[in-house]
C-alpha cells in the first residue's frame, strides 16, 4: 500500500477513536513520540521507587512499613507494564534501560528532590501521585491501545497510593505540634515540583500540538495542572493546612483557583541534571542493574541448561 | 488460494528477532519475552493481561504473580514465549473477515417473528 493511503488510514482510526494496535501501520513519528512518552513514563515508576525505598526501614509503625512496601512493589509493576507497552513499539528493555542509563531518556524530575522527613511520604503519595493521577486518568483514553490498556491497570491501583499519603498527612495534621509543623514544611517543599511535573506551559511545550493531533495527549498541560490546583486547594483545607503560594485564590469568574508564577528556570536546570538528587537517583539505578548483571546471566543459564536436561531424558 | 494467516510475533517484532531481544551484543543476558493469560475466577477464560520478561517458564509464572495478580485478579495463570504466537496480519483484516460481514441471517434479529412468538 502507498504511504499516503495508510496514513489517511491512520488518521481516519484516529478521528474516529479507533485505537492503533502495535502491528498496524503508524507514521514513524508516531511511534517515536509513543516510545518517548511511555519509556520515560516506565522510568518515572522505577526511579520513584528510590525515594521511598529510603523510608521503608524507617516508617513509623509495622503498618506504614507493609503499606510503603506495596505502594513500591506496585511503582515496580506499573515500571513493568509501560516497558512492555514501549517494548510493543519495537524497542528492546535493554535499549531502553541503557538510555535512562546514559541520561538520553528523562524520567519525572519530581523523583530529583530529595525525602527529608516521614512527611515527605505522606506528600509525595497525596501530591505527586495526585498529579501522576490526574495525567494517568486522561491517559486511560490515549490512542495507542497498549499504553491506554496500562493505563486503566495502573489507574486502578494507584488511588490507593493517593489515599495512604493523604492518611499519612492527615494523621500528622491532628498530631502533636511539631508533627503539624512537619507535616507543613512537606507540603511546602513538595508543592511547587508537583505543579511542575505536569510540564512546561503550553505555548512552551514542544511536544504538545502533536500529541494532541494524535490523541496521545488529551488534554494540555495547562489544563491539567488546573485541574490538579482546584482539586488540591480543596484538600488541603481538609488538613488544616495551607498551599505555599500567596496568590493561590477562587476566581468566580473561571470557577476554578488562580495561583502564582511558577519558578521555570528551576524546573529546567532539575531537568538538565541539576537538581538535588539527579547524580544519586542515576547511580543507584545503574548499581542496581550492574549488580544484577550476574543473576540475570545466572538465571538463563540455569533455563538452558534445564532445556538441554529435559531434551535428553 | 491465498494464505491470509502468515506468522507474525506479537507486538513489533521481525520474524528473526526473538521477543524483546534487538540488542544483539547482549542477546547473552537478554531473558526471552513471555505473554500472560489469567483466568480470573474459576468458570471464566483465561485472558491476555500484558508480557514480561523471563528466563524460563516456571519464572515467567512467579513474575506474573508478582506483576499482574498482586490484587486477587486471578486463581490461574498460562504463560507462552511470545515467538510461539502467530497472529492475522491486520492489514488483510479486510479480506480474512470479510466473509462473516455479509452473512447477517446469523443473527437472531434477522428474523422477524409473528408477535405471537417474538420472545422466541
Amino acid at each position: 500500500m502507498e504511504l499516503k493511503k495508510l496514513e489517511e488510514i491512520f488518521q481516519y482510526k484516529i478521528d474516529n477513536e479507533i485505537k492503533i494496535e502495535p502491528k498496524d501501520w503508524m507514521p514513524e513519528a508516531y511511534r517515536k513520540t509513543n516510545i518517548r512518552q511511555i519509556s520515560q513514563h516506565a522510568h518515572s515508576e522505577v526511579v520513584g521507587m528510590l525515594p521511598e525505598g529510603n523510608w521503608i526501614t524507617r516508617a513509623p509503625s509495622l503498618k506504614r512499613k507493609a503499606i510503603l512496601l506495596a505502594k513500591i512493589q506496585d511503582e515496580a509493576g506499573h515500571g513493568l507494564y509501560l516497558y512492555s507497552a514501549a517494548e510493543t513499539l519495537g524497542i528492546s528493555r535493554d535499549e531502553m534501560i541503557d538510555q535512562l542509563h546514559s541520561g538520553k531518556a528523562k524520567y519525572s524530575s519530581i523523583f530529583n528532590y530529595p525525602t527529608l522527613t516521614w512527611a515527605d511520604m505522606g506528600a509525595i503519595g497525596w501530591l505527586v501521585d495526585g498529579a501522576a493521577i490526574v495525567n494517568q486518568v486522561m491517559l486511560t483514553r490515549t490512542s495507542y491501545a497498549p499504553y491506554s490498556r496500562g493505563m486503566v491497570r495502573i489507574c486502578k491501583e494507584e488511588s490507593f497510593h493517593q489515599r495512604q499519603g493523604f492518611d499519612i498527612l492527615y494523621v500528622l495534621s491532628k498530631g502533636t505540634k511539631e508533627q503539624q509543623a512537619m507535616c507543613q514544611d512537606a507540603i511546602n517543599r513538595w508543592w511547587w515540583p508537583s505543579l511542575m511535573m505536569f510540564g512546561p506551559t503550553d505555548s512552551e511545550s514542544a511536544n504538545t500540538e502533536q500529541s494532541m493531533k494524535w490523541k496521545i495527549k488529551r488534554k494540555t498541560n495547562d489544563e491539567l495542572r488546573q485541574q490538579f490546583v482546584d482539586m488540591i486547594a480543596e484538600q488541603v483545607k481538609v488538613l488544616g493546612m495551607t498551599l505555599p503560594d500567596p496568590d493561590l485564590k477562587w476566581n468566580e469568574k473561571t470557577s476554578s483557583y488562580d495561583f502564582g508564577a511558577i519558578n521555570w528556570d528551576e524546573f529546567w536546570n532539575v531537568v538538565k541534571g541539576n537538581g538535588p538528587c539527579n547524580k544519586q537517583r542515576l547511580n543507584a539505578r545503574r548499581k542496581a542493574h550492574e549488580n544484577g548483571a550476574w543473576v540475570r546471566e545466572a538465571a538463563l543459564a540455569h533455563a538452558r541448561k534445564q532445556k538441554e536436561k529435559n531434551k535428553a531424558a | 488460494m491465498k494464505n491470509f494467516i502468515t506468522k507474525h510475533f506479537y507486538g513489533d517484532y521481525g520474524e528473526i528477532e526473538e521477543g524483546g531481544v534487538s540488542n544483539k551484543n547482549e542477546q547473552n543476558i537478554a531473558w526471552p519475552l513471555w505473554e500472560v493469560f489469567i483466568r480470573s475466577k474459576q468458570g471464566l477464560d483465561h485472558k491476555h493481561v500484558g508480557s514480561l520478561h523471563a528466563a524460563d517458564a516456571q519464572m515467567a509464572i512467579e513474575n506474573a504473580r508478582d506483576v499482574y495478580t498482586r490484587r486477587l485478579e486471578g486463581v490461574s495463570i498460562w504463560v507462552v514465549e511470545s515467538k510461539n504466537i502467530t497472529a492475522s496480519n491486520p492489514e488483510e483484516a479486510g479480506e480474512l473477515f470479510e466473509p462473516a460481514e455479509n452473512k447477517i441471517y446469523r443473527h437472531p434479529t434477522f428474523y422477524k417473528l409473528p408477535k405471537e412468538v417474538d420472545h422466541m
